[in-house]
C-alpha cells in the first residue's frame, strides 16, 4: 500500500459521553486520524447521540467536560458528522439539541454508508 | 490477506482479548499476515508483565508475548491509554512496545481488513 493511499475511515460512537471512557478515547483517535489526510467521517448512534447533546455539566461527577472538543473538529477539517434519526427520536431529541451541525440519517442510510467504508472503528 | 487487529478490552474481564488472540493464531495458521495488534482502552492491560493468573488458567499476557516471538507480530500499546492505566516501559511484557495512536491509523491504512475486538 503506497504512502499516498487515502482510505475511508468511519468512527462509530455508540456510548454515552460519561460513565465509560469510550467516547473520550474515541475522540482522541479521531483527532490523531485527522493528521493522516484520510477520508474521515463520524457516526453517532444509540446513546452516542448524548455525546453531542448541548450543555454537558460534569462538575458533580468530577470528570472533565470534553464537549468543546466536538466543536473543534471543524478546525481539523472533520465536518462529516452523521447522527442516526431513530436514536435521536428514541431519546426525545432533535438536531437542534446538538452542539454541532450534523446530518441526520435513517438507520438504513447509515448502514449503506458503512458498506462504502474501508475501515470502521466502533467505540 | 493482511489484518490489523484492535483490542479494546482488558484480559480476564472480557472475552475480547481471548478472541483477538485466537483470531490472530487462526489467521497466521491459514497463511495470513497480521500487520499489527493495537491495544487501546482497557486493552492496554494485556501488556503488563505483572499479570499473575492462577496456575490452572491461561496466561493471556505470555500468550501475546509468545505470538510476537514466534511470528514477529507487532504488538503496540497506545501511550496515552497506557499511562492513564499505569502501563509503562518498566512493566511492559516482552514483545510489546508503547507508541502513539498514529500506529492504529497506519495499520488501518496498510491492512486489507481491520478487525476490532471489544464491546
Amino acid at each position: 500500500m503506497s504512502e499516498g493511499t487515502i482510505k475511508k475511515f468511519m468512527y462509530v460512537n455508540r456510548k454515552a459521553p460519561y460513565g465509560t471512557i469510550y467516547a473520550l478515547e474515541s475522540l482522541e483517535v479521531v483527532l490523531i486520524a485527522a493528521a493522516f489526510d484520510q477520508d474521515v467521517s463520524l457516526v453517532f448512534m444509540d446513546d452516542g447521540v448524548y455525546q453531542l447533546r448541548k450543555g454537558h455539566q460534569t462538575k458533580g461527577i468530577e470528570v472533565k467536560n470534553f464537549q468543546p472538543t466536538y466543536r473543534a473538529l471543524e478546525d481539523y477539517d472533520i465536518t462529516r458528522l452523521y447522527v442516526e434519526r431513530e436514536a435521536l427520536q428514541a431519546r426525545g431529541l432533535t438536531a437542534d439539541d446538538l452542539c454541532v451541525p450534523v446530518e441526520v440519517l435513517e438507520r438504513a442510510e447509515i448502514g449503506r454508508l458503512m458498506e462504502q467504508q474501508d475501515v470502521v472503528f466502533s467505540f | 490477506m493482511k489484518f490489523a487487529i484492535l483490542v479494546n478490552e482488558g484480559p480476564y474481564t472480557h472475552q475480547a482479548a481471548d478472541s483477538a488472540y485466537l483470531f490472530c493464531r487462526a489467521a497466521l495458521a491459514k497463511g495470513h499476515e497480521i500487520v499489527r495488534v493495537f491495544f487501546y482502552h482497557d486493552g492496554v492491560n494485556n501488556a503488563t508483565r505483572l499479570t499473575e493468573p492462577p496456575q490452572d488458567d491461561r496466561h493471556i499476557v505470555n500468550r501475546w508475548s509468545r505470538l510476537a516471538e514466534e511470528h514477529g507480530v507487532d504488538l503496540v500499546v497506545c501511550v496515552a491509554a497506557a499511562l492513564r492505566r499505569g502501563i509503562r516501559e518498566e512493566n511492559l511484557a516482552s514483545g510489546f512496545r508503547i507508541s502513539g495512536l498514529g500506529q492504529l491509523i497506519e495499520a488501518g491504512i496498510q491492512a486489507d481488513r481491520t478487525v476490532t475486538f471489544g464491546d
